[in-house]
């Protein structure tokens, strides 16, 4: 066994470790403090017989001479096994709950592998979250990673909740003009928490347990008094967990991640420990790469029947869409679901603020034998619609409501209409898809029928629902 | 081949004592399981390596191997369809060989050499040849013909040559050379990705590179050999956009890069290009298609130089006589790797951190495109290398780095507005801001090829989205009544030309692509109605219903019409005109013209 008393320094939650032999990069370490506390750690760079380790647990009671620095000759692991489902974790893998350890069928490195581009399998397959904001407009698909942009003290908690409760997968419509029947029992849920309070946890937990979902469970916790730089590994534990659930276990694994902004500081803390030259308001240069290797481990592979969808949660730094975690995030999830403060206030629950929100993988999930054929077009003009009707409202502050002309007066109406009626929705209402894309035909009566200009005919004359008395 | 050992290892970056006699960029294998690294910097005997793959488990005093050669890609018959990683691993056999995931340490070489091939030469045993001549050719697929050409810095008379079945390896004939050697002609060329290949000289970039979509070809033209950038923030549309051109553009080779970005995107590529048909050729996109496929999530360090192997292969095309197009999406992942390495490095950082060569490096690489006319003893044949590159600015702020540098070189500017976005105004390419300066190059060639008033057409609406925007101005501050008719007029037309020209919608099979001449009808159709609604105000009609006549239903339809049914164009002029100003209209037609309101 390779164990050193040889730290030099201490900086954070780093440690120089001097006279080692045959160290290498990345491998697992082992320290003891001298109160008897014990922490993990990785090898960061290794030169000449220095080894810089990261303590993931924290420095606190070390002490140059007098720190056991074991190197351990393997990377840092997860224990996998069918047995985790309903349990809970720390940030680093070991139970958390009055639970027996787990009997691990394999130890899996929590860094993985990257999927091969020409092994992926393209996720189409809608998922029914039975919430319209998301259904009707920003469809989520199987394998997707599509984050929930909030800030503090939004429901996030409670839309990621909602999501993982109600997320079904349809079969197959007969016609393009019909709509599957959910299938139950679909996913699994791994939960992560990097830095959340205790309540929040707790409050999934309690969601998961109310609603069984805890049977197909794994939950993996590092929480606000954690050690911060535990969480580096935590987000990588439940997905090497989620990986051996979907790929070799055959489940359908929804991974729900928060608060990735707990996660990103937490590398910015090692990073400024090292006195690397910062990118962006401190973040370092290589987060973008950091956090693909998050969030690319969302997705199908070929000739397997289990799937990765990833709604991770973070939280806008002063609701700013422009910082880099959002930024860098947006730039490698497939869309986003943005929450709106605004809408908050006014009280609309969910407060998706649907101009910003994007799901990129619409296209693929949404139409004929999906949802329906008239899906795709409907939601292109009910966006459209819905933006006019914001800049119509824009301008009636400005100029009075008497300076709009009749359309815009209508397309107000609408845009009023669409976030009371469409966006709006009880936290435990679980809408069918066919009930939001009722819902948005309904709304389509708002507008003059030639403003129906991105949908075809043959649709509007389908489904635009027939004219009730002219004066009712 | 010489062996030294690892000192330092710190991320993608490994630095060796022993190499004396390496150079830089020279290729090595690092540690027991030969990883692929790229020497460079070099201090004393101290080797500093970017390794392309994964270095967990590299420690001090494993062996590094040098190999005495720089990192190359290999070029022949075999590339077209291909799937590579950022260093020309391809990518569908390592999937046969490892599986579903990317394990380190396992690679294949970028062309099979057990395939064979049917060459069939062009020149016979005395004939005189220089580099770039094409000794032969090998139909690589229903669309292209592969020709295989005397490598650069080789010439010589060709002793003997035959028609036959190959591997990229075997001699399919030889040479001799004016200092008497002979040399093998083989089909294979390999060549160094850092090094851009020769060609005699440059010429002019005039001719337009049609993509089928509309703001681009009529208002914002790149050219074949031209270099265009497409920067924006996350969900402008940089991505489908270049998709967009991968589809429909008319260059005959296309080489998409996939650099740091998505895994699905690429996944995406795959699974869509073997299924759409080229419009040209009638044949599978794919057939003209090299994917470099390097996610953000595959190794750094060969992020970096997927770039250049994508480059070293588009002008490998070119010097054959193909108009190639060359899509980096996106390059600022690929400044990113710079910037990664060159803070391994702990090199002293510019802007943001980036290293302070990042404008170098970026006009090195777009300097690489350009149309040339080719080595070769016959002095016409030419090829053209275009590029598009997506930049990914923090936050969408252009006054960043990789923008700021890439705008010093190219010479149109597609830029992305996330407001458009929003409102699912697609493409969403800011018609005020953007630019071309390929505008008056490529106009000679719309006037002989699609009509003599197209470029004054597209100035005209050009003009017209810029008044727009004064008097939109206006209209926010006190209402659309401050206009005066005339104003009002343009106001409508300016939203015509938004709605039914500028946006189109890249997942609608009648919209995607847009013919140049029918991009003409279309301006042609939207500017005879602001003329003929002008003057039907002028004779008294009623601005609301000029505006509401039928016809603009069918102008809106417009863009969706087949490219055979372009005839109906001229009814929807006719429409306009009797709609509008006509006499003869009949009862159930509304004649706005008879005097405003019915
Ligand atoms: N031309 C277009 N037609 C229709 N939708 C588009 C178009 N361009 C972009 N989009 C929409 O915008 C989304 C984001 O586009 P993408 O090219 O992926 O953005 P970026 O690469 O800039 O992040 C797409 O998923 C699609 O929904
Ligand atoms: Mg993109």
């Amino acid at each position: 066994m390779r164990e050193y008393m040889t730290t030099r320094d201490i900086v954070g939650p780093l440690l120089l470790v001097e006279n080692v032999v045959d160290v290498t990069y990345g491998e697992l370490v082992e320290l003891e403090f001298p109160n008897g506390t014990r922490s993990l750690g990785n090898v960061l760079e290794v030169n000449e017989d220095v080894a810089l380790v990261q303590a993931f647990e924290g420095t606190r009671g070390s002490n140059p001479s007098e720190t056991k620095v074991k190197f351990l000759g393997r990377s840092l692991e997860l224990a996998v096994s069918k047995d985790m489902l309903g349990r809970v974790f720390d940030g680093l893998g070991r139970p958390r709950d009055d639970g027996p350890e787990i009997i691990p069928e394999k130890r899996l490195s929590i860094y993985g592998q990257p999927i091969n581009p020409t092994a992926r399998d393209f996720p189409d397959d809608f998922i029914q979250t039975g919430v319209s904001a998301i259904d009707g407009l920003n469809p989520l698909v199987r394998g997707q990673k599509l984050p929930i942009f909030s800030g503090s003290g939004l429901p996030h908690n409670q839309l990621a909740a909602q999501i993982a409760r109600q997320s079904a997968v349809l079969q197959r419509g007969a016609a393009a003009d019909e709509i599957g029947e959910p299938i139950e029992g679909e996913f699994a849920v791994v939960f992560a928490a990097m830095g959340i309070t205790f309540e929040d946890a707790d409050f999934f937990i309690d969601e998961f347990r109310n609603t069984s979902a805890i049977e197909r469970a794994v939950l993996f916790l590092n929480l606000a008094d954690d050690p911060a730089v535990e969480r580096i590994a935590t987000p990588r534990m439940a997905l090497t967990a989620a990986e051996y659930l979907a790929y070799e276990k055959d489940m359908h694994v929804l991974v729900i991640l928060t608060d990735m902004t707990y996660y990103c500081e937490a590398l910015r803390e090692v990073s400024a420990a090292r006195k690397e030259v910062p990118g962006r308001r401190g973040y370092p240069g290589y987060l973008y790469t950091d956090l693909a290797t998050i969030y690319e481990r969302a997705g199908r592979v070929k000739g397997r029947k289990g799937s990765i969808t990833q709604v991770p949660i973070l939280s806008m730094p002063d609701d700013d869409k422009t910082h880099p975690i959002p930024d860098l995030t947006g730039y490698i999830t497939e869309g986003q679901i943005v929450l709106d403060r605004n809408l908050h206030r006014r009280g609309v629950y969910p407060p998706v603020a649907v101009l910003p929100s994007l799901s990129r993988l619409k296209q693929k999930g949404i139409g004929p034998g999906k949802t329906r054929e008239d899906h795709a077009d409907l939601s292109n003009q009910l966006f459209g619609a819905y933006a006019r009707g914001l800049q119509a409202k824009e301008l009636a502050v400005i100029l009075g409501e008497a300076a709009l002309s009749d359309s815009d007066k209508a397309f107000v109406a609408f845009a009023d209409a669409f976030e009371d009626r469409f966006i709006r929705q009880g936290a435990g209402e679980d809408r069918s898809v066919g009930d939001t894309l009722a819902l948005g035909w309904e709304l389509m009566k708002l507008l003059p029928r030639t403003e129906l200009k991105r949908i075809k005919d043959v649709f509007v004359e389908k489904y635009l629902p027939a004219e009730e008395d002219a004066d009712a | 081949m010489e062996q030294g050992k690892i000192v330092k290892v710190a991320g993608p970056l490994v630095v060796a004592e022993g190499l004396v006699s390496s150079r830089m960029y020279d290729l090595v294998r690092v540690g027991a399981e030969g990883l692929m690294g790229e020497i460079i910097e070099m201090r004393g005997d101290r080797a500093s390596i970017q390794v392309y793959e994964e270095t967990e488990g590299l420690g001090p005093g494993q062996p590094v191997e040098a190999t005495g050669a720089p990192l190359s890609v290999e070029l022949g018959p075999g590339m077209l369809e291909a799937v590579y990683d950022g260093v020309q691993r391809p990518l569908d056999v390592l999937e046969q060989m490892a599986g579903a995931f990317l394990s380190r340490g396992v690679t294949a070489p970028g062309l099979d050499r057990d395939k064979r091939w049917e060459f069939k030469p062009t020149l016979k045993a005395g004939d005189r040849v220089e580099s770039g001549d094409i000794i032969g050719t090998v139909q690589e697929n229903a669309v292209i013909e592969h020709r295989i050409m005397v490598p650069p810095g080789v010439s010589g008379v060709i002793e003997d040559l035959s028609a036959g079945s190959y591997t990229v390896t075997e001699p399919v004939g030889s040479l001799k050379t004016a200092a008497g050697d002979s040399v093998d002609l083989i089909m294979m060329q390999v060549w160094p990705v850092r090094v851009p290949r020769p060609y005699r000289k440059k010429i002019s970039a005039n001719e337009p590179l049609t993509t089928g979509t509309r703001v681009i070809d009529t208002f914002f033209p790149l050219t074949k050999g031209g270099v265009a950038c497409i920067p924006g923030p996350f969900g402008a549309g940089k991505t489908v956009t270049q998709h967009q051109i991968a589809k429909w553009s008319n260059a005959e080779v296309v080489i998409f890069i996939g650099c740091g970005e998505r895994g699905n995107e690429m996944t995406d590529v795959l699974m869509e290009f073997p299924e759409l048909m080229d419009p040209y050729s009638g044949e599978p996109l794919v057939k003209r298609t090299v994917l470099v496929a390097h996610t953000s999530n595959m190794p750094v360090a060969a992020r970096e130089a997927s770039v250049y192997t994508g480059m070293t292969m588009a002008e490998y095309f070119r010097d054959m006589g193909y108009a190639v197009v060359l899509q980096a999406d996106s390059t600022s992942r690929w400044a990113e790797a710079m910037r990664e390495i060159s803070g391994r490095l702990e090199e002293m950082p510019g802007d943001e951190g980036f290293p302070a060569y990042l404008g170098t490096k970026l006009a090195a690489f777009y300097e690489r495109a350009g149309r040339v006319h080719t080595l070769a003893t016959e002095t016409e044949r030419e090829g053209s290398v275009s590029v598009v590159g997506s930049v990914s600015p923090p936050g969408g702020d252009l006054s960043e780095p990789v923008v700021q540098n890439t705008l010093r070189v190219v010479k149109v500017f597609w830029a992305l507005q996330d407001k458009l976005a929003y409102e699912r105004h697609f493409p969403a390419i800011d018609w005020l801001t953007s630019y071309s300066l390929y505008l008056d190059k490529v106009t000679p060639y719309w006037n002989a090829n699609v009509g003599p008033e197209f470029r004054e057409r597209r100035d005209r609406c050009m003009g017209i989205l810029q008044r727009e925007s004064e008097l939109a101005e206006i209209v926010r501050l006190v209402g659309l009544e401050a206009l005066s008719a005339e104003e009002q007029v343009l106001m409508e037309t300016a939203k015509s030309i938004r709605e039914d020209f500028l946006q189109q919608n890249a997942f609608r099979d009648d919209d995607q692509f847009t013919s140049l001449s029918q991009q003409d009808k279309l301006l042609e159709t939207i500017l005879l109605f602001h003329e003929k609604a002008i003057e039907a105000h002028s004779k008294g009609a009623a601005l609301k219903d000029i505006f509401a006549a039928p016809v603009r239903e069918r102008i809106t339809r417009a863009k969706y019409l087949d490219e055979d049914k372009l005839a109906e164009f001229d009814e929807i002029a006719s429409d306009i005109e009797t709609q509008l100003v006509g006499d003869g209209f009949d009862d159930d037609e509304v004649a706005v013209y008879a005097g405003g309101e019915r």
